[in-house]
Order: C-alpha cells, then structure tokens, then sequence
C-alpha cells in the first residue's frame, strides 16, 4: 500500500515537507525571538496557510481536470462556499464584541434584522459548521454534476456553464438580502472555540492544520489516481464512448471524482477564511476560478505534485510583483496563460521529466 | 397665500416690464434683513418682473451672494457682480460674509423662482418650469398658476398647465370646479395625476357623483399607463437583446463556426469601444465642426482595428490550439488579460467619456414616464444592419462559402483548393470585427473602461450557448429572447435576481437540450 502510493525517495521528500510545516515553522516563529533573522513573521505564517489553501484546491482541481478530463471554471465557488459556511460560526464567535454590541453579526444589526435568517440555524455550533463546509459544496457539485453528466455536457460546454454558475452566486452573494454581508462579507473574526483567533499560538495551529490537510489531500489523491478507479478515470478522460462501450457507467466515475473535488475545495476555503480574516463575494469572480487552473497547469496536469509546486511558484511570483510591480502582475499572469497552454503542456513537472531523459 | 395673491397681481401689473436695475433698497434687504424683510425682498424682486431677479434669486439660492459693507455681491470664480445694478465690481473687496440661507427662505425662493420661469419670456424656460410643476404644484401656487394659464399662448404648455392648475382644483370646495378638473385629469396619463386623483375616488370625498366621475378617470388613466408600460418593456426587451446580439453575433462566428473558444472576446469588444473614443477626441481637436458625424468614421475604424488586433491573435497564438479547446480557453484569457492592463496602462484605469453625437440624445417620449432613447432606437437599427450583413456575407460571398466549408468538412475543404488556414485567420478577423462594432454601439450607451469587455463575455456565451453551436438563427432568437426574458423578470423580481433567475435557467436548459435550442440535425459520433 505504502508503496504503491510513492517510491522510497518520494517518501523521503515528503517527509522533509511534512518536518518543515510540523516542526521548522512553529519553532522559527514561536521560539526563535523576533529580530533573530530566522525569525519567521505572523505575515509569512499567513502567507504560507494561504497558498496551502490554495494547493489544496489546485489538487482537488487536477484530480478532476488533470485526470478526469473535465476543466472547471467553478471550483472558486466552491472554495467560496467553504469559506462562507466556516465563516458563519465565525461569525457568531463574535458575539456581542461587534461595533453595535449586539449578540448578531454587525451588517444584520445594521440591516435591521431582529433575528436570524432560516439558513443560519445552528450555525453557532462548531460541528454543524464543519458538517456545512463538507455538504453545502458537495451538495451543490452532486447537483449540478449529476445533472450535467447525464445529459453529457462535457469538454468547453461544460466549463462555460460551470463559469456561468460561479457568476451567478457571484451575484447573488454580492446581494444584502441574501444574508451574507453582502460586498463586504464577513470579516473582524475574534475566535474559534472561544479562543482568541489573533494569538501566535492560534495562528500557528492553523497553519499546521492546514499543512496536514494539504498532506492528506495529496495521498488522498494519490491513492484514488493508482487504484483501479483512477485507471477507469484516466480512460475517461482519453477516450469516454470507449470506456462506456465497454461496460462502465462513466457518470458515476465522473460524479464522485467531481463532488471529493469540490468537497476538498469547501475544505480548504474553510481553512481559508479564519487566516486571511475575510470572505467576501470577489472570491467567487470568475476570474478566480480560471486562475485555479492555470495554478495546475502552470505544475503539469496529471501529476498531483505539479499543481502544488505550479501553486507555489505562480502566487510567489504574485505576491513579489504585486509589491514591488503592481501595474506588471497582469502582464505576466497573462503571458504565464499563454506560454504555459502554447509551450508547456505538461507544466513544471513534465519539463523536469524531460530533462531527465535527456 | 395672501402673499402669493399679491405677487400674482404684481406680475399681472408689470409683467411685460422693461429690464431696468433692481432697487438696491430691497436687494440689501434681501441679504441683511430679518426673516420676514427677506422674504417681502423676495416677493417684490418676482414683482419687479426684471430678467435680473431671477439671477440675483438663483444667486441667492446657490450660495453665491456675500456682502461688503453696503453692498452686495454676487461672486463667482473669484469675480463680482452688484447684484442690484448688474456691474461688475472690480477689484475684489477683502472682507466679504456669506448670505446664509435658511430653510424657509429656500422653500420661498424656489417658489418665487419656479413663478418668474413661469412668466418667462423664452418658451423652453416656460416649458420646463411647468413640466418642474406636473409632479405636483403647492397649494399657495394656484394663484401664480391661474395667473400663468390666463397670460400662456402656446398651447403645448397651455395644455400642460391646464393639467396642472386641474390638479390644483382637485382640492377646491366647489364640487363644480372639482368634477370639471377631473374630466379634464382623465384625458391625462402620467402616474403623478393617478395619484393625486386616488384620494377623490375614495370615501374621503363627501360628493358621490365627484367619486364616480373620479373612479371612471382613474380606469381610463391606467389602462392607459397599462399600455405604456407594456411598450417601454417591449422596447427595452428589444434594446437589450440587440446589445446582446451584437456582443454575441462575433462569438457565433469565432465559437459557433470556428469552434474557438476565444475569452478574450469582450476584451475585443473593449477595444472597439476605445477605438471610438479615440475617433471622437481625434474629431473634436481638428474636426470640430464635423463632430455630429465621428460616427461614420468610428463604425469602420473599431472594425478594423479589432479584427487587425483578432487576426494578429489569431495567427500568433490561436492557430496552435486547433482541437484543443481548454488550452484555448485559458490562452485567450490571458490575452484577455493583457489586453485589460494595456488599456489600463495606455488610457489609464478610470472611465472615459464618450459623447453622444448631437441627433442620439434625447428620446422618443411616448408618454410622461416612458422615453425612448434615439441612443438605443439607433443601435437597435444598427444591429439589424450589422445581422443583415453579416448574413448575407456568409451566404453569398466567396469567403463566406469558404467559412462555411471549413466548418463543415475541414479536410474536404482543403481538398477542393481552399486555403483552410487563411479562411481561418479571416474568419477569426470578422469575428473580432464584430466584436469591434459592438463595442462602438456600446460606448453610446455606457461607460468605457478596461473592465467592459468582462461584463458581456459570459452574456454573450450564455446567447450563443443557448442559440445553439453554429447556427445564426439560433443566436438571434436567443439573444432577443434573453433580452426578452431579463427585463420581464426584472419588472418583478430586481435586475440582480433576474440575471440570476435568467442563468439558473440556461444551466437548467442546458442540461434538457444539451446542443442548444436549435442543434444542427445530425448523427455526428462525438470525438
């Protein structure tokens, strides 16, 4: 089992990884003082949970394109989704410590709401929370996706209408009346657990969380894409009427493949959102979505390690030029669409395959 | 009242009144004196009838009277005018004070100033104060009205203040005098008078006959707002669904025919609009004069230079991404990208002002609340047009018999002679070309800037998505029929949740009929 899942160098690495967010980033930023060099800021730990976030979705994102074949332009919306779910207990931790010192989260009170609104029943309960950022975008992907694949929509059509339902919750979150916050979200989190969100401690323990969902995520994947159903997905993706001639329901391959996908999303927005401090509906832009992509296939689709490293490298070239180049960043994520599509199909990884073999 | 009755007579006694200077006695009252002073100055400055009253008025009410000493001024952009002999006072005094205004003497001056408009010389003026007045005149103006109604020639605004002064009557003791302004609101259709007549058909009014007359007038008046709304959505059905067609009818060139998924599609259509606003700022610096007619000039130029900037795309990167539409997809949004941050970086990130030539402003006014834009009545020709030709493009000329053989049997095509990749490159340019003209069409009904492509990309997928790959018609009948659709839903539910309501719904149908509204019939196997 072990094994099959990675060679004993592979294991090697990733066991160097795992030492890095478990053991050497707590101790740089908890024990190492700050000043010392090696110090590592509150701002680097948060940086650093936030592009593990986003690995974890540009996993879940090349296990349905990569392997199955299908580009969504909606795993953003799910990510949101997540985010928002965790987002509302978030929300209730404040309790009275808002800007009105009302027991309600502060755009209620402002929109002059005497209680709360039918979907944010029990979201004061940390479980229910946590079961919310699993079922609302598993539910919602089950949906759409059954839907879609019966009827086949695939390939381009697929993505557009993927694109279109992202757009429209867009929309419909940016409203106030839906119940989120409207443009501004949620934002100004005091606590999980009725611990204090902002301390080092609590910091560090979702980074590290973050970290390990990162780890199971990719032997999650891992595991799927080497046992016979990842066999049945890759020839999904190559050649479906063939697959279903022979015998197989492709629709049940595609749908669970496609709702784990978008259950690891809802699962790293969740994550997500306590770090950064804030949800707000732009999370759902479809620029976002198309972004996700473009992390997995800057790595090399197909490879699951590639659209972590593709994940890595294009949202730390990010975070340089949008500090130090603001008006360039656009220039060079639209020149990374480009040559990546136009000259590395098969992303960071494949390169690195090749050069080995040559 | 009493007050308006005297300055009513005022008029009536002086109305046609020479221009002379004011009397400097009541001006200085005007700006120093104590509530009551400061309201008879008013009153004797709309009694004098002067053109220069209602100046030193609008002066007053703007914030741009001070004092100096004895005198008052009326100051602006730094430079003095006596505001009772009309001279300008030069140099600027050092120590001036601000009149302040209070809020009753704000409401008299806008009273007192919507009374000398009333009386004015020029007709526009006229026609403006009265139509100020249709939404509901004050009591104490019935006087000035009745004034104004004796003294109007032109029967549009007699027309109109006879409809306002019947308004007024409404709440007159004479039962008389009440049914007689009722008959006359009857002939009437704007919403305003429906309101102000609901009261009359109510147990509220003690005369019975008064309420039975008042029922009958209320139905004829909405049946009749009924039917003007009925044609304001229509037509703004129509408007947006040929906005909707234009922005689409590229798409169906470069996706529907083509099969390329070009993101970048609005990010033409953004460019097509800047070309416009170049054109325009090009004609107002050496053209002045020809202004109205930039137009002419901006259509053919936003056509080519999207379809130059879509051939130039074409041939660099699209043309190594034949048969692989997710790579496509991603290329082009990053060429959409870039194209957003060129523009920013060439004109900037804030809105440009493009300006409606001379004969788009203004309207159709069907009825008191329903206008109709020359603006959207011209694109909606227009788009008629770019259609027309378009079509007949495709049918009868030889590039669009080559179009139309690539995509049906590329390998066959070749076969018979047809350059294949150039028929691509120029089919691609038309496609983008279009986009070019929507964006032209665009920029004369909102605003231009780097994110306008964005807004429309997924709206013109959605039409093309509907209408069905490869198929005109189809890309009409979905285009008006979004049009259609979202302002229906909108009259009901909010502009947000029909748009939503509207995507919901493609999703939905997309699901049901998975080739669009109007699949090519086929057994084609998919790849």
């Amino acid at each position: 089992m072990i094994s099959r899942l990675y060679g004993p160098k592979a294991w090697i690495v990733l066991a160097c990884c795992a030492a890095v967010v478990f053991v050497v980033f707590p101790v740089l930023n908890l024990v190492v003082p700050e000043g010392n060099p090696l110090h590592v800021t509150a701002f680097g730990v948060t940086l650093g949970g936030k592009i593990m976030c986003y690995m974890i979705v540009a996993v879940a994102m090349d296990l349905v394109w990569g392997y199955a074949g299908i580009l969504s332009l909606g795993h953003g919306l799910f990510f949101a989704l997540g985010g928002y779910a965790f987002g509302m207990y978030l929300m209730r931790q404040i309790h009275a410590d808002g800007q009105y010192h009302v027991d309600m989260p502060d755009f209620m009170v402002f929109l002059d709401w005497k209680s709360f609104p039918w979907h944010w029943t029990w979201s004061e309960h940390f479980l229910w929370a946590v079961f919310l950022v699993v079922a609302v975008p598993g539910l919602l992907a089950f949906v759409f996706g059954y839907f879609a694949f019966r009827s086949r929509v695939k390939g381009v059509y697929f993505s557009i209408i993927t694109q279109a339902l992202t757009y429209a919750a867009m929309l419909l979150f940016f409203r106030n009346a839906t119940g989120f916050g409207g443009n501004n979200g949620f934002t100004d989190f005091k606590r999980i657990l009725e611990v204090p969100i902002t301390t080092p401690q609590m910091r560090m323990a979702l980074f590290t969380i973050t970290g390990a969902t990162l780890i199971a995520t990719l032997l999650l994947g891992r595991f799927l894409v080497t046992s016979k159903f990842g066999r049945v997905l890759a020839a999904i993706r190559d050649a479906e009427a063939r697959v279903m001639s022979c015998g197989y329901d492709t629709l049940w391959y595609k749908l669970f493949v496609w709702v784990l996908s978008a259950v690891l999303c809802g699962i790293a927005g969740a994550l997500y959102v306590p770090q950064v401090g804030i949800i707000n509906p732009s999370e759902m832009s479809p620029a976002n979505s198309i972004e996700i992509a473009i992390w997995t296939a800057v790595g090399g689709r197909g490879t699951l390690v590639g659209p972590i490293i593709g994940t890595g490298l294009v949202n730390g070239a990010k975070s340089v030029f949008t500090v130090a180049w603001p008006e360039y960043w656009l220039y060079v994520l639209g020149l990374i669409f480009i040559l990546v599509t136009l000259f590395l199909p098969d992303g960071v990884v494949g390169l690195a395959k090749r050069w080995r073999k040559a | 009242m009493l007050r308006w009755m005297l300055i009513a007579l005022l008029i009536a006694l002086c109305a046609p009144g020479a221009a002379r200077a004011l009397d400097a006695a009541t001006v200085g009252k005007l700006a120093t004196g104590d509530g009551d002073e400061r309201a008879a100055a008013v009153a004797a400055l709309v009694a004098s009838g002067d053109p220069r009253a209602l100046e030193v008025l609008k002066a007053l009410s703007d914030g741009e009277m001070q004092t100096a000493g004895n005198r008052v001024l009326i100051v602006k952009d730094d430079k003095a005018v006596d505001a009772a002999s009309g001279e300008a006072v030069t140099p600027l005094p050092e120590s001036r004070d601000d009149v302040i205004v209070n809020n009753r003497l704000r409401g008299e001056l806008d009273r007192a100033k919507a009374g000398l408009r009333l009386m004015s010389h020029d007709r526009e003026v006229r026609r403006a104060a009265v139509k100020e007045l249709e939404g509901g005149a004050d009591d104490d103006m019935r006087p000035l009205v009745k004034q104004a109604l004796a003294a109007e020639t032109d029967p549009d605004i007699r027309a109109s203040l006879a409809l306002v002064s019947a308004q007024l009557d409404l709440k007159s003791t004479d039962k008389a005098a009440r049914i007689a302004a009722v008959k006359l609101l009857a002939g009437s259709s704007s919403s305003a008078v429906k309101t102000t007549l609901i009261p009359l058909a109510d147990k509220a009014e003690p005369d019975a006959e008064v309420r039975a007359q008042a029922k009958e007038a209320l139905k004829l008046i909405e049946s009749r707002l009924a039917r003007a709304q009925m044609v304001g959505l229509a037509f703004s059905g129509v408007s947006l669904g040929s906005i909707l067609l234009l922005a689409a009818l590229g798409l169906a060139i470069t996706y529907g025919l083509m099969g390329v998924i070009n993101m970048a599609h609005g990010e033409l259509i953004m460019i097509g609009a800047y070309t416009t606003y170049v054109v325009q700022n090009l004609f107002r610096a050496h053209a002045p004069g020809a202004f109205d007619w930039y137009l002419a000039m901006a259509v053919p130029a936003s056509f080519c230079v999207s379809a130059l900037v879509g051939m130039a795309l074409e041939r660099s990167v699209i043309r190594w991404l034949y048969g692989r539409p997710l790579e496509t997809l991603l290329a082009t949004w990053g060429i959409s990208l870039m194209l957003i941050q060129g523009v920013r970086t060439i004109f900037g990130a804030q809105n440009v002002q493009v300006e409606n030539p001379a004969f788009m402003s203004g309207g159709i006014e069907i009825l008191a609340d329903v206008v109709l834009p020359y603006s959207r009545i011209v694109i909606i020709g227009f788009a008629a047009v770019v259609l027309l030709g378009m079509g007949l493009m495709l049918a009868r000329t030889r590039l669009g018999l080559f179009v139309r053989g690539v995509t049906q049997n590329r390998a066959m095509a070749a076969c018979v002679g047809v350059p294949t990749a150039r028929v691509d490159t120029w089919a691609f340019g038309l496609g983008s070309g279009l986009a070019g003209l929507a964006g032209c069409a665009l920029s004369q009904i909102g605003n231009v800037g780097p994110d306008l492509g964005q807004s429309y990309i997924i709206d013109s997928f959605m039409v093309v998505v509907l209408g069905g790959v490869g198929q005109l018609a189809g890309t009409v009948y979905a285009a008006l029929g979004l049009g259609f659709a979202n302002k229906l839903l909108e009259d009901w539910s909010g502009a947000v949740l029909a748009k939503i309501a509207v995507l919901v719904f493609i999703i939905v149908f997309i699901q049901k009929r998975p080739q669009g509204m109007f699949a090519l019939k086929g057994r084609a196997v998919e790849s």
